[in-house]
């Protein structure tokens, strides 16, 4: 970026230089009325990584055409982040472990084939076998029974479906899970849960080539690198109906190439701002631009594996620490507002009902520099005279590691008692938390899988789970989460969550800074645009200007 | 010439075997491709393990080099991660490389040595320091800056160019990137230029041929200009080979899906079989181009035999 930062003043510098010879900006701003139906959107894009298979997409690109060219039993509401049915008629229990969902009838894949249970049983099976190696099952698929014969850690599976996914009839299926899970239907509006047709089953390397499926959009054609052209699906049943007349997505390798398109006008939708442009974006669009709070979170994690990490008084020279970091200033001067302080370890997008909370974490994720200072030596001061913060050299992470240190060390009076501690690349850094060899605090950021408090705090804190990287343990956790999964309404299950989050904020695993934002930037051609909470543009929302 | 041009496409082997072994093994040492696979998330080892093996990842270096090789020769440069054939890449890529190529050594070539000559024959004269201030001007400054400024002015602010390159990439919308791509060479291919022609016209050669009374336009083309451009040529058959390998800055400010947007997007997903296929249909191309420039010796004077 450094790059574009000097290109960018160069391109000042002369701009005034030949400021003699006068030429006024073209303004092409036509913004009428009413939108025109037909209007095709031309949007930002990246190139996919894998097949735009919906069990082996795990990034933002393939995952925003899937969403658009299906519609799984749930949809998440682009405002909300609300699941709710879409293709499902009904997904009931009665013990929150065996669940019965019903479709609604009638609809189709784009190709004309009937939408089945057997679709998704199917896929779920077919994306969860081993030998097929998809790279997004875990945690979608890890819940229901079955999961370890077709998909073991280690050897051949030994079955091919999942014993937990029984069809009844073509619009009834039912799937065990291998433990209660309370808002496991919530989770069903993932991607990774979408249906196939049978198309797919026959020949996948065809339909890799053309997917087809039950969407508000098909794919009209797609030139691998270069872009890909979607019209409305005339077959697709459901409630989000586009409001334009297709996407255009138009493949950019460099942030700036498509910024320049949008100043242009040769781009409507940029979700790819670069933060050169989000320096200026708020005049250079007149304020077509969106920034608000995406579900991801960044922490801090500290290895409550290590002794003199796991103390009475290590609690609070954690709470000391987390005082000292003056996150709004950061988020301002580093993160040019993109990054919202934290308050809690959830994220905003899953909204109060959902179990975001404002005030959660309170006065220890306030800046109090005096308290801070008071704490840690309360605390008995950092274990071993100096915290360093691990972060993977390779990412982004220096400027803000280095700014939350210098926010520590000034709350402490001491230049040395923080410093950042740059681990060459991501691989490298995952590894020395997983082997348990950090020995002061590092970098951590989750990403929510589905817009779900449980998905914020079960993967992470629960003991012994997956991503559990700071190796917190604490029973009484532990039985508020399984209470919250076995918890019959969904507002005693939030609740539940919440009161296991509230042990946080004493116990510290991990200090939550800040949310990262999802930015959008469009040109005056269309209307409507808005980020769903995926921080992807609800395209089918989209209209364009008249 | 033939027993030479044999000898040359001989040298080329060891030459071609050498550096898809060393690039081979540098994109290895990148890291684990299967690791970006999956993004920011930590691996799931079960699925890793079965990603490495259907690619083989898991046999010694050698082995894969080995069946890499053995895949070149059927005409098989691999897949990538979303199942797309290389030699398929390289079908959509090399056109449009190709076109800006054409477009950016036809500047270099008229204007570099338009330029060149001018001031070469003009030494010392308004039009020479013109030219010479010019180019300084243009080499200190990088490609990079070039390109972010004409595009901002010419795409963004005038509206007088295509900001990027749509897809299909028609010439016209390649007149300013070619450009961009072609201004330093072109900087050099000046001054180049008007240094061999200041020392030639100086030349025996010359004076005798002013002196038998030829035409000034005759002396120039055919005797002045044809001894002073073989440095010159030198100069463009190698830049020729690196137009060709794709510039990868050019092509990223103005969108252009050529050669070296593919080679950085297989560099960011650490696709070995991109990396590795692209490099070595650039080897033959850098080796090519050199063996061009080498016989147009022979051409362009008839004191150099190959035999």
């Amino acid at each position: 970026m450094r790059g574009a930062t000097q290109a960018k003043f160069a391109a000042g510098a002369i701009a005034i230089a030949l400021a003699a010879t006068a030429c006024s900006t073209s303004s092409n701003s036509s913004s009428g009325s009413g939108s025109n139906a037909n209007g095709v959107v031309t949007a930002w894009w990246g190139d996919p990584q894998n097949p735009l298979i919906p069990t082996d997409t795990n990034e933002v690109n393939g995952g925003a055409v899937l969403n658009m060219i299906f519609e799984g039993l749930q949809h998440y509401n682009p405002k909300t982040g609300v699941a709710e049915l879409a293709n499902a008629q009904s997904i009931t229990t009665t013990d929150q472990q065996h669940f019965t969902i019903t479709l609604k009838p009638g609809w189709k894949f784009s190709d004309g084939t009937p939408v089945t249970a057997s679709s998704y049983v199917d896929a779920w099976n077919w994306g969860a076998y081993l030998p097929h190696a998809q790279n997004n099952t875990d945690p979608f698929f890890t819940s229901i029974q079955g999961y370890d014969a077709v998909h073991p850690a280690t050897g051949s599976p030994t079955a091919t479906t999942m014993s937990g996914l029984k069809v009844v009839n073509d619009t009834t299926f039912t799937v065990a899970l291998t433990q209660k899970f309370s808002l496991w239907p919530d989770t069903l509006g993932y991607s990774a849960f979408y249906p196939l047709p049978q198309s797919f089953f026959k020949n996948p390397t065809a339909w890799e080539a053309h997917p087809v499926g039950n969407g508000p959009y098909v794919i009209k054609s797609w030139t691998k690198g270069t872009g890909m052209s979607l019209t409305p699906n005339s077959t697709y049943s459901g409630n989000y109906k586009p409001k334009n007349g297709g996407i255009n997505l138009k493949v950019y390798t460099d942030p700036n190439a498509a910024y320049a398109d949008l100043q242009a006008g040769n781009l409507d939708i940029d979700n790819g701002l670069s933060t050169t442009a989000l320096k200026t974006v708020q005049s250079d669009l007149n304020g077509r631009y969106l920034n608000e709070p995406a579900g991801i979170n960044q922490t801090i994690s500290f290895p409550l594996n290590q002794p003199q990490w796991n103390t009475a008084g290590a609690k609070l020279v954690r709470e000391g620490l987390s005082m000292a970091i003056d996150r709004p200033t950061i988020t301002k001067v580093i993160f040019q507002n993109t990054r919202t302080p934290a308050t809690d370890w959830t994220s905003p997008v899953l909204g109060a009902e959902g179990g975001f909370s404002s005030t959660l974490c309170g006065d220890v994720c306030t800046y109090n520099p005096t308290k801070a200072k008071q704490l840690i030596q309360q605390g008995g001061g950092i274990p071993g005279g100096q915290l360093t913060i691990s972060y993977n050299a390779d990412g982004p992470h220096k400027e803000w590691v280095d700014a939350v240190c210098n926010s520590i060390n000034n709350a402490l009076g001491n230049t040395n008692a923080c410093v950042g501690k740059p681990v060459g690349t991501f691989a490298q850094f995952r590894n020395q938390i997983q082997s348990k060899q950090m020995t002061s605090a590092f970098r951590t950021g989750w990403q929510m899988d589905y817009p779900l408090i449980q998905d914020f705090l079960q993967p992470l804190f629960y003991t012994n789970a997956a991503s559990n990287d700071s190796h917190y343990s604490n029973p009484q956790f532990d039985s508020l989460v399984n209470q919250a999964n076995a918890a019959s309404t969904k507002a005693t299950a939030v609740s539940d969550f919440q009161s296991a989050e509230k042990l946080l904020v004493t116990d510290l695993p991990s200090i939550p800074l800040w949310y990262q934002n999802g930015t959008v930037g469009w040109s005056s051609n269309v209307s409507n645009v808005s980020l769903d909470v995926f921080s992807v543009p609800v395209y089918t929302n989209i209209t364009v200007n008249k | 010439m033939g027993r030479y041009v044999i000898r040359r496409l001989l040298q080329m082997i060891p030459v071609f075997i050498g550096t898809t072994f060393i690039i081979f093994t540098m994109v290895h040492a990148l890291g684990d491709p299967v690791a970006a696979l999956f993004g920011d998330k930590a691996p799931d080892p079960a699925v890793a393990a079965q990603i490495r093996q259907q690619l083989g990842l898991d046999n010694p270096l050698i082995v894969q080099y080995g069946d890499y090789m053995k895949g070149i020769f059927t005409g098989d440069l691999g897949t990538t991660f979303s199942g797309q054939p290389v030699t398929e890449l390289l079908k959509t890529a090399y056109p449009t490389t190709l076109k800006l190529t054409v477009v950016a050594f036809t500047f270099e070539v008229i204007i570099g040595i338009g330029l060149g000559v001018l001031s070469g024959m003009r030494r010392g004269h308004l039009a020479d320091t013109g030219v010479m201030v010019m180019t300084l001007i243009v080499i200190s400054i990088p490609t990079f800056v070039i390109g972010y400024v004409l595009q901002y002015l010419f795409g963004v602010k005038w509206g007088l160019a295509d900001a990027t390159v749509p897809e299909g990439a028609p010439i016209q919308s390649l007149l300013l990137p070619g450009f961009v791509l072609a201004s330093v060479s072109l900087a050099y291919v000046a001054r180049l230029t008007r240094t061999t022609i200041a020392e030639n016209s100086k030349a025996d050669y010359v004076r005798t041929a002013v002196a038998k009374g030829l035409p000034r336009r005759r002396v120039v083309t055919h005797h002045l200009l044809r001894n002073s451009l073989i440095p010159v040529i030198t100069f463009l058959g190698t830049d020729l080979g690196a137009l060709m390998g794709g510039a990868l800055v050019t092509e990223r400010i103005f969108n252009i899906h050529g050669v070296g947007y593919y080679l950085y997007q297989g560099i960011v997903h650490q696709s070995t079989s991109t990396v590795v296929g692209f490099v070595t249909v650039l080897v033959i191309v850098f080796l090519l181009a050199n063996l061009l420039v080498d016989l147009l010796y022979a051409v362009l004077d008839p004191r150099i035999r190959y035999a």
